[in-house]
């Protein structure tokens, strides 16, 4: 069986996932061979997290709750250093 | 947020002569300027600003498209320009490919949820192919006023 991985996570800094962060969240998480999505806990459905663009549809502002899942045989390391960078603000917090 | 609230219909341009990102950036300043939402004085800072945002990272997402923003206290709802360049412009893009469709925006410095929501709208039309096939292609200013309409209602098929 694939390995997964799933973690909840708020959005704290200030300014929401905007173009900055958004990259940063992409970027690490295509250092990872899992599939990684990203969802609104409001949401249906999550989105890619390799994706920028995709993450931007989000419009995850300041307290808003999501859901990071991994499946592949990273998806512990991925879900763990997304998740890190969400809760500690993207540094600009 | 709709595209057509944000996007100012006079600062539409389908092909902008230019040559570099800087000269694109203040082509798209000027757009704004000439449609009276950017005062003269405000022309030479915004555009050094959002110059700055992007040196730090460039907004050149892939898929020939860029979205330049900038956040400021002197504006009091986003507004946005765009500008199509036939030749294709280096900004220094992810991919590392020519951005053939600029959207510029400005957003209110204090309410960062407008500004998410703003490229709520933006992305979401953005990263559909057809939506960007659609706006590279666009010769006129009508074409891409319908093209934002028709990207509003959501009636963009694959």
């Amino acid at each position: 069986m694939t390995p997964s991985a799933t973690q909840k996570v708020k959005v704290t800094n200030r300014l929401g996932l905007h173009a900055r962060p958004a990259m940063l969240l992409a970027e690490t998480a295509q250092q990872f061979g899992s599939d990684v999505t990203v969802q609104r806990t409001d949401q249906d459905a999550g989105v890619d997290a390799k994706s920028i663009m995709q993450i931007m549809m989000l419009a995850a502002t300041a307290g808003t709750e999501l859901i990071i899942a991994a499946s592949g045989d990273d998806a512990d390391a991925a879900v763990q250093e997304l998740a890190a960078l969400v809760k500690a603000g993207f540094d600009e917090v | 947020m709709k595209l057509t609230d944000i996007v100012v219909h006079k600062a539409i341009s389908p092909s902008l002569d230019v040559t570099t990102r800087d000269e694109t950036i203040a082509a798209l300043i000027d757009l704004l300027v000439e449609a009276g939402e950017v005062s003269a004085d405000d022309r030479a800072p915004f555009i050094k600003a959002v110059i700055k945002r992007e040196n730090r990272g460039s907004t050149g997402f892939g898929n020939g498209v860029a979205v330049p923003h900038l956040k400021q206290a002197s504006v009091t709802k986003v507004i946005a320009a765009i500008a199509n360049v036939t030749e294709g412009v280096d900004f220094n893009a992810l991919d590392g490919n020519p951005v053939y469709s600029i959207f510029l925006l400005i957003s209110p410095e204090d309410q960062p949820e407008l500004h998410l929501e703003a490229m709520e709208a933006v992305f979401g039309s953005l990263s559909q192919d057809t939506f960007r096939r659609f706006l590279r292609q666009a010769s006129t200013v009508k074409e891409v006023v319908t093209l934002l309409k028709d990207a509003d209602s959501q009636q963009l098929s694959a």
